[in-house]
């Protein structure tokens, strides 16, 4: 049973001698691999604790057929351990390469200290530390928009320098290569309005007022809202990954060398594009969420398309598009912001431009939502 | 006419959040002279190098660029410093998202009012120096690594710097290709009067090109030695120093 297979590793087994009353020899036999299990460091530690005190330990590997860097773990754990009683250990009776390993494994050229995170800090500290992060990350975030402030004065005064066509291209990713998904999830978003509207309205024989529904909500909220949320999942992730593979390349670093500023180069005109872009999407998704309104009501409640355009058009007030509008803008600026921001921000390694992307889309739709609270709220105190 | 010491640096210290990189660094780079910055990998000399070239500040000391002591002076200041400069970072940093040749012109575009045709032929110009005639319309991606070092030496020179940074420009070039840079960083020098800082490991080229050098250690965070390449290999004391020149001159005659 024991010798089941033919290749079957000869089994490791550990022995001591004392040759003398200071002495304590450790004899290895088999081989000394992973697979093998072999064992543990503590039998030697408790041989040395069991018997008379030892001063020095040595080893006699000359049983031994194989092994590998199981061999080298034990070894270490053995070596350490005796350093610290005080215990000299004899590397001379091991074989020539794992003297050498060891040797090799002993030299630490790195600096000490770089290493942060070892230590795990109490849980205390820890808030204290996060506490301290939150405020010097705030302080970024607002260093950060006051500099794209400054950046954007600097354009209103015609200094600003960035290329024509890098506004060109951001324009058309952030504008027309948007359409269709704009398209799409805001017919669907007027689709689902005016059905779980028209389901209450109809019990009181309402359903015209679908078209009031659908037309308010679209116009005012939903479809800047909507937009808003697509273009930080599309573009602001997509700026945050633009700015952070530049700035793991040191591509960042090689413009502020020159002494171009990336905030007026690469920042600003990310913001302006999508700034400008957004009425326009906003308005076209408008359109689309009315359209989903209308084919509800023209598919379910018998209403005729006419009937349905009128009654929009009496229910939204061009206030109501004005505010509308208004958001979508302060969108375009929250999502290009936080889209550069954390592109910024981002660290030295493929995985910080992935958090970065992350992050982005986070700060992006959690400001649209508390945009969206504010000024829902001072509209509501101006009675608009 | 009193030519100014083109970088002066007294008593640097750098640091990374509380772990101190380089500690009381303090050397002069005279005009026009070919000045290497030495050490065991990750021993600072990256860190030393965006310290000089305005992209970290020191946490102690000071840097004089042409007399001026850059971080205590305004961002107008700083950015017009930094047009006399030009850096080749370690890994070559071209703009991925531009052509090589409008890497290299676009800092003409920024600084210069020269009408398009002049700088596009200064830019193709530049890049037949380092040997890429004929690859402006590549982007950074589709040429080979040794290639986008040269093109990243081409755009630092876009501008004929006063002051000229490489952050190991001969790692991953072919010896012959390397020693083809080695004779253009000394072309530059004789025919541009150009200044240049270079950070590198490779022997042959130290001691065929550098006027003057500082040794950094990483275990102590200091400078250990300074000044001719080729005195210090014959007088320095330093067991560290001699172990990193020696290596190199084994390597090269045998
Ligand atoms: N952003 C950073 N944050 C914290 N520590 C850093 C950072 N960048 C570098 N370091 C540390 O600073 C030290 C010096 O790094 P640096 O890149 O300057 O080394 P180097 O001398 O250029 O090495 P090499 O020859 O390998 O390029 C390293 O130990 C590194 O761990
Ligand atoms: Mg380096």
């Amino acid at each position: 049973m024991t010798e089941a297979t033919d290749n079957a590793l000869a089994p490791c087994e550990l022995g001591f001698d004392r040759p003398d009353q200071e002495t304590l020899v450790v004899r290895l036999s088999g081989s000394w691999t992973l697979q093998n299990k072999c064992p543990s460091a503590d039998r030697v530690l408790k041989e040395i604790a069991s018997g008379p005190r030892v001063a020095r330990i040595a080893f006699d590997a000359a049983a031994m057929t194989d092994w590998d860097s199981g061999f080298l773990i034990f070894l270490t754990r053995v070596i350490d351990a005796c350093s610290k009683d005080g215990v000299a250990a004899y590397t001379k009776g091991l074989p020539e390469g794992a003297r050498k390993l060891l040797a090799l494994a002993a030299t630490v050229p790195e600096k000490k200290g770089i290493g942060k995170g070892a230590i795990r800090a109490s849980f205390l500290s820890r808030v204290g530390e996060e506490t301290v992060d939150f405020f010097l990350s705030s302080r970024e975030i607002l260093d950060f928009i006051g500099e794209a402030f400054v950046a954007f004065t600097r354009f209103v005064a015609g200094k600003a320098r960035f290329r024509g066509s890098d506004l060109t291209r951001i324009l058309q990713d952030c504008g027309i290569e948007a359409l269709p998904i704009v398209s799409l999830i805001s017919l669907l978003v007027g689709l689902i309005l005016a059905f779980v509207g028209a389901i209450q309205l109809m019990l009181f024989g309402a359903q015209i007022y679908v078209a009031d529904l659908v037309g308010i909500a679209m116009v005012r909220v939903m479809g800047a809202v909507m937009t808003g949320i697509i273009m930080a999942g599309r573009t602001g992730a997509a700026f945050a990954a633009q700015l952070g593979t530049m700035e793991v390349n040191e591509e960042i670093d090689a413009f502020k060398t020159m002494g171009i500023s990336p905030m007026e180069f690469l920042v600003l005109p990310r913001i302006l594009g999508l700034t400008l872009m957004m009425p326009l999407l906003c308005l076209y998704a408008d359109l689309m969420g009315i359209l989903g309104g209308l084919i509800v009501g023209v598919g379910m409640l018998d209403l005729t398309a006419v009937e349905y355009y009128n009654e929009t058009r009496a229910a939204v007030s061009l206030n109501n598009l004005w505010i509308g509008l208004f958001q979508s803008m302060v969108f375009g600026v929250l999502v290009a912001v936080a889209g550069c921001l954390r592109g910024m921000q981002c660290g030295r390694s493929a995985s910080a431009v992935g958090d970065a992307a992350t992050s982005a889309v986070v700060t992006g739709i959690v400001s649209i939502i508390v945009a969206t609270a504010v000024i829902t709220v001072v509209c509501n105190v101006l009675g608009i | 006419m009193p030519s100014q010491a083109p970088i002066v640096a007294k008593e640097l210290t750098i640091a990374y959040g509380d772990v101190v990189i380089q500690r009381d660094l303090t050397f002069t780079v005279r005009m026009g002279e070919i000045f290497v910055i030495m050490g065991g990998s990750g021993c600072g000399k990256s860190t030393v190098m965006r310290c000089l070239t305005g992209l970290k500040a020191p946490s102690k000391g000071q840097v004089l660029l042409e007399g001026i002591s850059f971080w205590e002076s305004s961002q107008a200041t700083r950015d017009r410093i930094a047009r006399n400069i030009g850096v080749v970072f370690q890994g070559g940093a071209l703009w991925s998202s531009m052509t090589l040749g409008e890497n290299v012109s676009l800092p003409l575009h920024e600084f210069t009012d020269l009408h398009s045709r002049e700088i596009r032929d200064l830019a193709s110009l530049k890049l037949s120096l380092v040997g890429l005639a004929g690859f402006e319309d590549y982007y950074p991606s589709e040429i080979s690594g040794g290639m986008r070092k040269r093109a990243s030496v081409a755009r630092a020179l876009a501008l004929d710097p006063k002051l000229l940074f490489f952050d190991e420009p001969s790692a991953g070039l072919d010896p012959v290709t390397s020693s083809l840079l080695d004779d253009l960083i000394l072309e530059l020098r004789d025919s541009l009067g150009t200044t240049m800082i270079l950070v590198t490991h490779e022997l042959p080229s130290i001691f065929s090109v550098a006027d003057n050098c500082i040794f950094l250690d990483g275990e102590t965070g200091t400078m250990i030695a300074s000044g001719d390449p080729k005195r210090l290999k014959n007088e320095s004391q330093d067991p560290k120093v001699q172990a990193f020149l020696t290596r190199g001159d084994k390597n090269r005659t045998g």
